[in-house]
């Protein structure tokens, strides 16, 4: 009973004190918005280049011609070959007679050509499309196919992957790098101003102390003031995230800029921005709860 | 073994400062004692030693029985709930109303609310504040506000009264008034009194033990004493 007094009565005082303290509460709660609205940003911005770059992998195909004379149970036994290799996702077929087909249904010119041909004349080629799973063994998947019987070009753009690869994993890193710094100087910042707040009450500790309270006590109200703070500064930058994030999709929908740039498409809000919130808020309670009992710790010592 | 025990303590500060020179002291229970000083004389440390807000170098502080200079720092808060302090400064907390100060510790302690309220009204009655529990402490006079931060030292019936310059800050008339309180609550409570201070008058008046310190060393101890002439202090 006398624990759940305490506790209760710590939480009262730390409402009081976040009131009484106005200004210095008002000033840690601006500097937790501020941090957390970046640190969003900056998890928004990560996942969406993600988000982006796995779009392009995922476009990314290999082409195989097969040789011009090969056999319908040749072409059967590739295909359950090329199922098989390690890295290879899907496997689409496309027989001559469908390219043809397709082609003539493209255009007039390619009518025309199409039609210049003989009836049973197919200068084209047998082929397969294939995705792999796994981008950066492109290569040596690639390799793999062009040593296969029957095959006669592999074709995937090889000098333009190789450079997206490379470009996708410096973006990768960099917006890694990029929260990481966030979260750190969010925690600098939230931690500091609240180290500024519990400074000026240095006395009211020496009080609290003198007058027989203990460590424990005399932390709690802190403590819970640090929660308090932190997840009061969390509410705006979640509302932010969730309304202004919807907002900018819908609104980038609408504009058509999916339709003009269609890789560069926003990922749909639903729940990297409730995943983003709630770190959003673990990160804002918890720094102000460590912040507040590291500043308080400091001045337990009359 | 008395009261109040310091045996051969030493307190070297920090920068070197030698406060206490092998002191050695006993205080019966229930005894009002003044120690008197010049400034830096030691006085202050001797009394800090009682609550533990300073550790000796050397040596051995006994209050009711336990070594205070053993005590660890997340411990002190044991020594302090049986010992009342009255500051020069009050140390009252601004933001809390009469009332809520004197309620304070308690409260701290994880009391229930319906037994820390005759408690206070009881203390706030003996130190004649009862008409003011609403008042905010800078509402109040000085030497209402030191009648405040005695409540609040005896609201808990420590056993032990410290009080460090209690009038430092007071006009004569209202120390007096402090002087003859702390002085009621001797007799009436059979508190233990150890008080240190400058004012003359007033220890001279009162009759009482008095200790002088001068350079970290005990001087004097007089059982009935008062300022002598050659301890112009």
């Amino acid at each position: 009973m006398r624990v759940f007094r305490i506790i209760g009565r710590s939480i009262t005082s730390s409402f009081k004190s976040i009131f009484r303290n106005f200004s210095l509460s008002m000033a840690s709660i601006t500097c937790t918005v501020i941090t957390l609205l970046l640190v969003s940003i900056g998890i928004l911005l990560s996942y969406n280049i993600n988000n982006i770059t796995k779009d392009i992998e995922n476009e990314l195909t290999i082409v195989i011609l097969m040789d011009k004379e090969v056999t319908e149970e040749e072409i059967k036994e590739t295909e359950d070959i090329i199922k098989n290799i390690d890295n290879i996702d899907t496997v689409v077929f496309n027989s001559k007679d469908e390219i043809k087909d397709h082609l003539a249904s493209q255009s007039d010119t390619y009518l025309k050509i199409v039609e210049s041909w003989g009836e049973d004349e197919n200068p084209l080629q047998d082929s397969f499309v294939v995705t792999v799973e796994n981008i950066k063994d492109i290569n040596e998947t690639a390799t793999t196919l062009r040593n296969l019987d029957y095959v006669d070009v592999v074709r995937y753009g090889e000098t333009m992957v190789n450079k997206l690869i490379n470009t996708f994993d410096g973006i990768k890193n960099g917006t890694i790098v990029l929260v990481v710094a966030l979260i750190l100087v969010t925690t600098f910042l939230i931690g500091n101003t609240i180290k500024i707040t519990i400074h000026a009450r240095k006395n009211e500790i020496d009080i609290m102390r003198l007058v027989g309270t203990s460590n424990t006590v005399v932390k709690m109200p802190f403590i819970i003031e640090g929660f308090l703070l932190g997840a009061i500064g969390s509410i705006l930058p979640i509302l932010i995230t969730i309304l202004g994030y919807s907002y900018l999709y819908d609104h980038m929908d609408s504009v058509g800029m999916s339709n003009i740039l269609n890789v560069i498409r926003l990922a749909p809000p639903n729940t990297i921005v409730y995943h983003t919130s709630l770190i959003l808020f673990v990160s804002g309670s918890v720094i102000g709860m460590f912040g507040s009992v590291r500043a308080v710790r400091r001045y337990l010592t009359i | 073994m008395e009261f109040i025990e310091i045996q051969d303590c030493t307190k070297v500060y920090k920068n070197g400062v030698t406060a206490l020179s092998d002191v050695n002291l006993s205080i019966k229970k229930g005894d009002f004692v003044f120690v008197i000083g010049h400034t830096a004389s030691g006085k202050s440390t001797l009394i800090k030693l009682l609550y533990r807000e300073e550790k000796p170098t050397k040596g051995k502080v006994f209050v009711g029985g336990v070594d205070v200079a053993k005590l660890r720092n997340s411990k002190v808060y044991k020594l302090r709930r049986k010992v009342g302090i009255v500051f020069q400064d009050f140390k009252l907390l601004p933001k809390l109303t009469v009332y809520e100060n004197v309620a304070y510790p308690l409260a701290s302690y994880g009391m229930k609310t319906s037994e820390i309220r005759p408690l206070v009204l009881a203390a706030l009655e003996q130190v004649g504040l009862k008409d003011k529990t609403r008042s905010f402490p800078d509402q109040l006079s000085g030497g209402e506000q030191q009648r405040v931060c005695i409540a609040r030292a005896i609201v808990n019936k420590p056993r032990l009264l410290i009080c460090d310059e209690p009038t430092g800050n007071l006009d004569p008339e209202t120390s007096k008034e402090i002087m003859d309180l702390i002085n009621r609550i001797n007799k009436e409570l059979g508190t233990t009194v150890v008080m240190a201070t400058h004012a003359k008058d007033i220890v001279n008046r009162m009759k009482k033990r008095v200790i002088v310190m001068k350079e970290g060393l005990i001087e004097g101890d007089h059982l009935k004493g008062g300022y002598k002439v050659n301890e112009s202090v």
